[in-house]
């Protein structure tokens, strides 16, 4: 085997069960005496429940249950918070079903259970509420003044502070030549992927046990928490995946559904099935973004950086979820971004509102921090006549002084530290791919009577750690056949054939005998999940790690039946060889059937096996460059994007096809998010987008081709494989490069987002020539 | 609310004669009853394009269809475009070109794109980003997608029904 796997360009074998509909998604999934759930949630947005009645819900035909939160009982328990536990934020959980208050549109309020999902839904019609309404508050400096309390016994809406300082940056705004202060918003939006979310819960009383599809990112911690809830044994509740439609940060997380469909099959001894609507999808699951931020920077004349210092405010809605504080705080992790700034304070606050809870959006926080700080960069430049790429090639961290740390911006006990980057090499590299100095003069009105204008953003994100290890088991079988059992979920990105490349590297076998499984929390003791781009990183080095120690064994093992010593062994293309020898190849296969049958050392011990975990608390920073040129007119304030780039260095490609994949779809999902999609609330708090119709999501014919250049300058020296995750880097610099565009379009200083026809509208008019 | 009324129709060459609710979808009685679970739900209400199937020739969105609104009617989902093991040339090059991610958004692009390559045997990438801007897709970016459609065109829009 002369070539690599890692590397090639392979088509995905998943990709089969998918184009011929074939697949199994959670909602494929149909039990003998399945019943169906539906969810009654809160029409109001404050409200204190008075009273609930489910008579005549439960006496409609079809009807098999309708329960509430007494039905619950002394099992009632609030969804845990599982990262960035910020003090102050765990006052703040949701229950299952609304204890006496709800807090937003969409809370769940009861649960009916029918024959048919029609059935289910008809009989919510029929649950009579009585509902005394509350004053709510929708807005963060509102919220911030404590006048209405989202969780009245609470005494504040402040859930949360966390700060981060490192350096003196007062001292250093003392002393600057500039400094410049700017408030920056970034809006409510969110991940919506195609398949909304779904369970099927299936207890067997007989057996005594939990069988769950539909679980997908973390889905051991999500059984550990489920299985405490119902207080059943952990090792009694099997957690599967199946196939699913896309997760973005927003699916696979733990929410109240996720309590209350295995209640119900554990209370009816029936498998119960509950598939979201879309509309339930925008009212109930994450939303996410929101951060406003006060940023101010200084500097030298010369545009050398100094400080800079934040007031973060994150929008928290009603109830702190499985996230904790990390959209705000994430905000505040890499608002430096690849740049040397010695000195940063930063002040993040966790604010709660009557809103659906914040969670996480591909790079949240990321995308939010790069806004404010490449808007401040292209402000600044403007300040002080320099040119803008000239201002961020001065400031960027030099490989000379990589690994560099920037200190403790987050609420962990590790510092932030940009572990390896050639960053002006990728800057000048994507300058030289968009044609950016003959691309620059095309700004202001132009002869298509439209605005044009080219932004550009750099970006770091941290990809993998934050969790610290991910495993993977391997057995070898009949034929040389190869299972790798992965501790990780997949939802929607290839592990299937990624993980497969890399085994068959490390192992010396063909990719063909491979099949991996994942998805399933029998498959091994315990993972965490599938989220910060991390399952190159992780699962990905587990999989290398268990593939060389399972080599090792195998090699031994044909040393023993080969008479011969193991370091003169090999294994290539499934069969092993002892090099510089005459010696026939012995097939894989064929060893193992050896162990099955003979008796030797082995004999009772048939399998070869290993197991190995990648552990590792060290975060790899991809980074790189959004470019963009776009076009605004100015009679209808629509804005066109014209071309867009996006660098970016991964360190080590593994399917080149797959990293393409996952930079334009990120990319399109960003200037989607930036351009187009808002979940907008309107009087009395009630979401106002809740179809496809008022929240719209970028098409085909929105967005441009998106041109991507990935590098592999700087694999990380954190892990073996030197690879750093690529889910997020199409994302990161969308709405710095889209706002600094349009700014320099229109010669204005765009401050907020979206970046939507009647805003876009506003700023002409408000410039005065419009 | 259980009216029901007795359904014929052709789905992928076969026929069916089938007892049905009168409020049932045109999707969920091809997902629940037919159990062809190919044809996906992204919105349930005719935005996202997940749902469509070929209905006499016609690309529709089987989730804003009644069932009993396809008496008589003859249907091609998802599951009746490969020949056996043979992929049809628009599934095959959804794989070449890696135009899928998750999955869920393809078999609506699939039929639409089949509908739409019989119209246009040739299509222009432009015309391509047109027919198939009533479909979401969250993962792939379109781009891959247009490829891939280009990319069968020749085959795929050439090749006569059965
Ligand atoms: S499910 Fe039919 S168009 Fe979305
Ligand atoms: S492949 Fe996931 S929505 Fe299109």
């Amino acid at each position: 085997m002369a070539e690599t796997y890692i590397g090639a360009p392979i088509k995905r074998r998943e990709d089969v069960r998918f184009i011929t509909g074939t697949g199994t998604y959670v909602d494929d999934i149909k039990l003998p005496h399945m019943v169906h759930a539906a969810i009654l949630r809160s029409p109001h947005a404050h409200a204190r429940i008075r009273d609930i009645d489910t008579s005549r819900a439960e006496a409609l035909p079809g009807v098999v249950s309708v329960f509430t939160l007494k039905d619950i009982g002394e099992l009632d328990a609030t969804v845990p918070i599982r990262m960035y536990k910020i003090p102050g934020l765990d006052k703040y959980l949701q229950p299952s079903l609304a204890r006496d208050e709800v807090r937003y549109v969409g809370e769940p309020v009861a649960v009916a259970v029918a024959e048919s999902r029609y059935l289910a839904e008809d009989a919510l019609d029929a649950i009579d509420v009585d509902y005394e309404v509350l004053q709510e508050v929708m807005d963060v400096r509102e919220a911030m003044e404590d006048k209405v309390l989202v969780h009245e016994h609470n005494g504040t809406n402040l859930a949360g502070v966390h700060h981060v300082s490192i350096g003196d940056a007062d001292k250093a705004f003392a002393e600057a030549d500039y400094t410049r202060r700017e408030e920056f918003r970034v809006h409510r939006f969110t991940g919506n992927p195609m398949e909304t979310r779904g369970i099927v819960a299936h207890f067997d009383r007989g057996k005594g046990e939990l069988r769950v599809y539909g679980a997908t990112k973390l889905p051991h911690l999500n059984r550990q928490t489920i299985a405490a809830f119902l207080q059943l044994p952990e090792h009694k509740c099997h957690f599967e995946e199946n196939d699913v439609g896309g997760g973005f940060g927003i699916r696979g997380e733990l929410y109240p559904e996720d309590f209350l469909i295995p209640f119900a099959s554990v209370r009816l001894g029936l498998p119960v099935k509950w598939i979201e609507d879309r509309r339930e999808h925008l009212l109930a699951a994450n939303h996410s973004r929101q951060v406003t931020c006060e940023l101010e920077i200084a500097a030298r004349k010369d545009g050398t950086l100094l400080a800079i210092r934040a007031q973060i405010y994150g929008d928290m809605g009603a109830y702190v979820r499985t996230h904790g504080g990390l959209v705000p705080c994430s905000t505040g992790a890499l608002l430096t971004g690849p740049y040397r700034i010695p000195n940063y304070q930063a002040k993040i606050h966790c604010v709660m509102t009557n809103k659906t809870g914040l969670g996480t959006l591909r790079a949240p926080g990321r995308v939010e921090s790069c806004f404010y700080r490449e808007r401040m960069l292209d402000m600044m430049a403007r300040d002080l006549d320099l040119d803008p790429v000239e201002l961020r090639r001065k400031n960027l961290v030099t490989p000379e002084e990589i690994p560099y740390e920037i200190g403790f911006t987050r609420p962990s006990a590790h510092p932030t530290i940009l572990d390896s980057g050639d960053y002006a090499s990728a800057l000048r590299q994507a300058l030289e791919r968009f044609e950016y100095d003959e691309m620059k003069g095309i700004r202001g009105l132009q002869e298509d009577g439209r605005y044009h204008g080219v932004g550009l953003s750099y970006f770091v994100k941290n990809t993998g750690g934050l969790e610290p290890y991910e495993g993977a088991r391997m057995v070898v079988g009949e034929g040389g056949g190869v299972s790798v059992f992965l501790s990780i979920a997949q939802l929607g990105q290839g592990h299937e054939t990624a993980m497969a490349q890399i085994c068959a590297d490390a192992l010396g076998v063909t990719m063909d005998a491979i099949s991996v499984f994942h998805g399933n929390t029998d498959l091994s003791p315990f993972g965490w999940g599938t989220f910060a781009s991390r399952g190159t990183v992780m699962a990905g080095n587990a999989v290398h790690l268990t593939a060389l120690q399972l080599k090792d064994k195998i090699l031994e093992a044909a040393a023993r039946h080969l008479d011969v010593d193991a370091s003169g062994l090999t294994l290539e293309d499934g069969n092993i060889v002892q090099p510089g020898t005459e010696a026939p190849a012995l097939p894989l296969g064929e060893l193992v059937a050896h162990m099955r049958e003979s008796i030797t050392p082995e004999q009772g011990v048939p399998e070869l096996e290993a197991t190995a975990y990648y552990n590792s608390n060290n975060i790899t920073h991809t980074y790189g460059v959004h470019l963009a040129h776009v076009a605004v007119d100015p009679e209808t304030g629509v804005l066109e994007v014209l071309k867009y780039l996006v660098v970016e260095d991964v360190g080590r490609v593994v399917n080149p096809l797959m990293v393409r994949g996952q930079t334009v779809g990120a990319a399109v999902q960003g200037i989607g998010g930036v351009v187009l999609e808002e979940l907008v609330y309107g009087e009395s708090g009630q979401l106002l987008t809740t179809t496809f119709l008022d929240y719209l999501l970028p098409t085909s014919t929105d967005v441009p081709p998106i041109d991507d250049l990935v590098l592999e300058e700087a694999p990380s020296p954190y892990n073996p494989l030197g690879v750093k995750g690529a889910g997020e880097g199409g994302i990161v610099g969308t709405a710095g490069a889209l706002g600094n565009a349009v700014s320099n379009a229109l010669g204005i200083e765009v401050k907020d987002l979206p970046l939507s026809p009647d805003r876009v509208r506003a700023w002409i008019r408000a410039r005065g020539d419009g | 609310m259980s009216t029901k009324s007795i359904l014929n129709l052709t789905v992928n060459g076969k026929a069916y004669e089938k007892l049905v609710e009168v409020r049932m979808t045109l999707a969920d009685f091809l997902r629940n009853e037919l159990d062809l679970t190919g044809t996906h739900l992204g919105c349930e209400h005719g935005v996202c394009g997940a749902c469509t199937v070929i209905m006499d020739g016609e690309a529709v969105r089987s989730c804003l269809l009644l069932a009993v609104q396809a008496e008589g009617a003859t249907l091609e989902t998802v599951e009746g475009l490969a020949d056996g093991d043979r992929l049809h040339p628009l599934q095959a090059a959804f794989q070449d070109r890696h135009a899928l991610q998750c999955g869920f958004c393809t078999p609506g692009f699939l039929m639409t794109a089949t509908a739409f390559l019989k119209e246009n045997p040739s299509p222009t990438d432009a015309e391509i980003r047109e027919a198939i801007s009533g479909n979401i897709c969250r993962c792939t970016g379109y781009q891959p997608i247009i490829e891939a459609i280009g990319q069968a065109a020749p085959e795929a829009g050439g090749k006569p029904r059965e």
